[in-house]
C-alpha cells in the first residue's frame, strides 16, 4: 500500500512510549546539565475522523508531545505514527498528511498581506498554480477573512491572525490537523468561531488532534480527551467517562491574603485532604481544597489559618473543573 | 517554491524602513572606501575597478547579515516552525530567503555605483555590458548560495547572528574587494578561491573595465555548485539537529 494512504482499522495517529528529554546546560562558570522529561512514556491513539483532544496544565507536555506528532521535535524514545507514516523515518511523507495550526501573535508574515502570506504557503505546499487562487478565496471565507484579504497582516487583530494561522493549515486541505491551544489570547466571540470551524472540520471527516488547558473546551468539542500532566497521561475515555471516574467529594473554597507556603503545606497534610490548588487573585490568594466526600473541614481550615487574614471561606458542590484539577494535580 | 520565496523576501524586505534606510547610507560610506583606495593607490587602475568591489561589499554585507539576520528574524517572527513543516524540502525554501537577500545587495551595489559616479566622479563605461549583466546575476546567485551555506548554520545557533560580525571585514579583504589580490600574501589566496566575492569581483571588473569576464564566471559557477551541494547536506543535518535540540524557536 502506497505511504500516506490509510489502511482500514489503522489508526490515523499512534503514539506508543513516547519519550522526550530536554537536555540543556546552567550556570556561567561552572556548567550544569540539565535534563529535563517533558513528555514521559505517553501512548494513545487517535481513529480516522476523531476530535482528540490533549488536555493539561502549562508544561505539562502538550505542546511537546504535539510537537513530535508535526515532526518538528524528535522523540528520545517510543514509536510515532501518522497515517501509518513514521514521523522520525519520514517527515516529509508525513509533513504532506498534515496541517498544523498554533495559537500566537506570531508565525505570519506581518508585512505581507493574507493573500501573499498564503500564496506562499500554497507554493511551499505545492498546490496547483491555477487552483490556488479558488483555494485560497475558499479557506478564507471558511474562516471568517473574506474580503480582508488584502491588508497586511501587521493590522490584524489577535483574532483575526489566529484565523489566518487556521487558514493557512487548511490550505493543502490535509486529512490530519493538529491544533495547538488555537484559541488562546482570542476574545471569546472570536474564540467560540474557532471551535465552530474546528467543530465543522471534525464533521467534515478530519482527524484532529487538539491541545488546550481549557476544560470547557474539551468537553464541548472532542470525541475523547486524554487528560495530561507534568509528562504522562493521568486520564482517558470520553468526557462522559472521565466526569464519572474521578470522584470529588466536598470542596472548600477560601479566599485569604498572605497565606504561607508552609500553612498551604499543612492543609494538604490532612488526611482527609485530596488536593489543595492556589490561584492568585490580585492581592488575594483563592485556595481550592478537594477532601473526601462527608469532610467536615472548615473549623480544622480556620485553625491552621489563624494570623491570616480570611476573607471568605465557603463549602460547594464539586463541578467538572474540580475533576481536572484533581487529575492533574495527582492528588 | 524557490521563486516564491525570493520574491516574498524581496518584498518584504522593500517595505523595511531600516533596510532602505542602510541601503541608501552605506552605499555611499563604500563608495567613499572605493574612492580612498584609488586615492592611496598608484591611481593607474580606474576609479570603476575600486567602486565594483565597494559594490560587491555592499552585497556581501547584505548577504551576511541578511542570511543569518533573516533566519534569526524568521526564529523571532515565529515563522521557522512553520517553514520547517512544510513538505518542501528545507533547503529550497533557505535558498528563496537567501537568493532575496542577495537581490537586495543588488541595491546596495547600484546604489554605490551611482554614489561613485554623482559624488566622485567615476566613469561607468562598460566594456562588455552583455558580459557585465551576466557577470551581476552570477555573481548574486553564488552569493545567494554562500549565504545558504551560512544560514543553515545559523538555523542551529540561537545567537548565531554574531557570526555575521566577524564574518564581514575579511571577506573584504581576502577576496581582492579593497586592494588586488596580488597585494596580498600567498596564504591568503587559497581562501580567496573558494569564496565566490573574488571571481564575482574579478567577472564584473574584467567585464566592465576590460578582460575576460568568462574564465572568473566559470569558476563562480563551480563555486555555485559547489555551495548548493555543501548547503544540501548542512541543511539536511542542521534540520535534525534543530529537531534533536528544539532549536527552531526560541522558546
Amino acid at each position: 500500500m502506497p505511504r500516506g494512504q490509510q489502511s482500514i482499522g489503522e489508526s490515523a495517529i499512534d503514539v506508543e512510549q513516547l519519550w522526550r528529554t530536554y537536555r540543556t546546560t546552567t550556570g556561567t562558570l561552572r556548567r550544569h546539565r540539565l535534563e529535563i522529561e517533558a513528555v514521559r512514556g505517553i501512548s494513545l491513539q487517535v481513529e480516522p475522523g476523531e476530535l482528540f483532544g490533549l488536555l493539561g496544565p502549562n508544561g505539562a507536555g502538550k505542546t511537546t508531545t504535539i510537537r513530535v506528532l508535526c515532526t518538528l521535535l524528535l522523540p528520545t524514545s517510543g514509536k510515532v505514527r501518522v497515517r501509518g507514516i513514521d514521523v522520525v523515518d519520514h517527515p516529509g511523507e508525513v509533513r504532506r498528511q498534515i496541517g498544523y495550526v498554533f495559537g500566537g501573535d506570531r508565525g505570519l508574515y506581518d508585512r505581507l498581506s493574507a493573500v501573499d502570506n498564503l500564496r506562499y504557503f500554497a507554493d511551499l505546499y505545492g498546490l496547483d498554480p491555477r487552483q490556488q487562487r479558488r483555494r485560497i478565496e475558499a479557506v478564507l471565507e471558511l474562516v471568517g477573512l473574506k474580503g480582508r484579504g488584502r491588508e497586511r497582516v501587521e493590522g490584524f487583530s489577535r483574532g483575526m491572525r489566529q484565523r489566518l494561522h487556521l487558514a493557512r493549515g487548511l490550505l493543502h486541505d490535509p486529512p490530519v490537523l493538529f491544533f495547538d491551544e488555537p484559541t488562546i489570547g482570542v476574545d471569546p466571540v472570536g474564540a467560540r468561531e474557532v471551535r465552530q470551524v474546528i467543530s465543522d472540520l471534525a464533521k467534515s471527516g478530519k482527524t484532529i488532534l487538539l491541545t488546550t488547558h481549557y476544560m470547557f473546551e474539551a468537553d464541548s468539542l472532542c470525541d475523547r480527551i486524554a487528560v495530561i500532566a507534568k509528562g504522562k497521561i493521568v486520564a482517558e475515555g470520553t468526557p462522559q467517562e472521565l466526569k464519572a471516574g474521578v470522584r470529588v467529594g466536598a470542596v472548600v473554597e477560601i479566599e485569604a491574603y498572605g497565606v504561607p507556603e508552609l500553612t498551604v503545606q499543612r492543609i494538604r497534610d490532612l488526611p482527609e485532604v485530596d488536593s489543595v490548588s492556589t490561584e492568585v487573585r490580585e492581592q488575594a490568594q483563592l485556595l481550592t481544597v478537594q477532601a473526601q466526600e462527608g469532610s467536615q473541614l472548615t473549623g480544622r481550615l480556620l485553625q491552621l489559618l489563624e494570623g491570616v487574614r480570611v476573607e471568605r471561606i465557603a463549602a460547594r458542590e464539586p463541578t467538572l473543573e474540580d475533576a481536572y484539577v484533581a487529575l492533574v494535580t495527582g492528588e | 517554491m524557490v521563486l516564491s520565496g525570493w520574491w516574498y523576501q524581496l518584498k518584504m524586505q522593500a517595505q523595511s524602513g531600516f533596510t532602505v534606510l542602510v541601503a541608501l547610507i552605506q552605499p555611499l560610506i563604500f563608495a567613499s572606501i572605493a574612492m580612498a583606495d584609488q586615492q592611496a593607490g598608484n591611481r593607474t587602475l580606474p576609479l570603476l575597478y575600486y567602486a565594483l568591489g565597494a559594490g560587491i561589499m555592499g552585497i556581501w554585507s547584505t548577504v551576511v547579515f541578511g542570511c543569518g539576520g533573516a533566519l534569526n528574524w524568521q526564529r523571532h517572527q515565529g515563522m521557522l516552525e512553520p517553514l520547517v513543516i512544510v513538505p518542501a524540502p528545507l533547503v529550497l525554501v533557505l535558498l528563496g530567503i537567501t537568493l532575496g537577500t542577495a537581490t537586495v545587495g543588488l541595491y546596495a551595489m547600484g546604489a554605490t555605483l551611482l554614489w561613485g559616479w554623482l559624488v566622485f566622479g567615476a566613469h561607468l563605461h562598460f566594456a562588455n555590458l552583455p558580459a557585465f549583466v551576466i557577470a551581476v546575476i552570477a555573481t548574486v546567485v553564488a552569493l545567494g548560495l554562500l549565504g545558504l551555506v551560512l544560514g543553515s548554520s545559523f538555523v542551529l545557533y540561537r545567537n548565531s547572528n554574531a557570526l555575521s560580525n566577524a564574518l564581514e571585514y575579511p571577506v573584504w579583504l581576502v577576496c581582492g574587494l579593497l586592494v588586488p589580490l596580488s597585494l596580498l600574501p600567498g596564504w591568503t589566496h587559497p581562501l580567496a578561491y573558494v569564496l565566490a566575492p573574488t571571481w564575482g569581483v574579478e567577472a564584473l571588473r574584467a567585464a566592465a573595465i576590460g578582460g575576460n569576464p568568462w574564465l572568473p564566471l566559470l569558476w563562480c559557477g563551480v563555486s555555485s555548485i559547489a555551495y548548493l551541494g555543501l548547503g544540501v547536506v548542512l541543511v539536511r543535518n542542521v534540520e535534525r539537529l534543530s529537531r534533536i535540540h528544539a532549536t527552531l524557536t526560541f522558546q
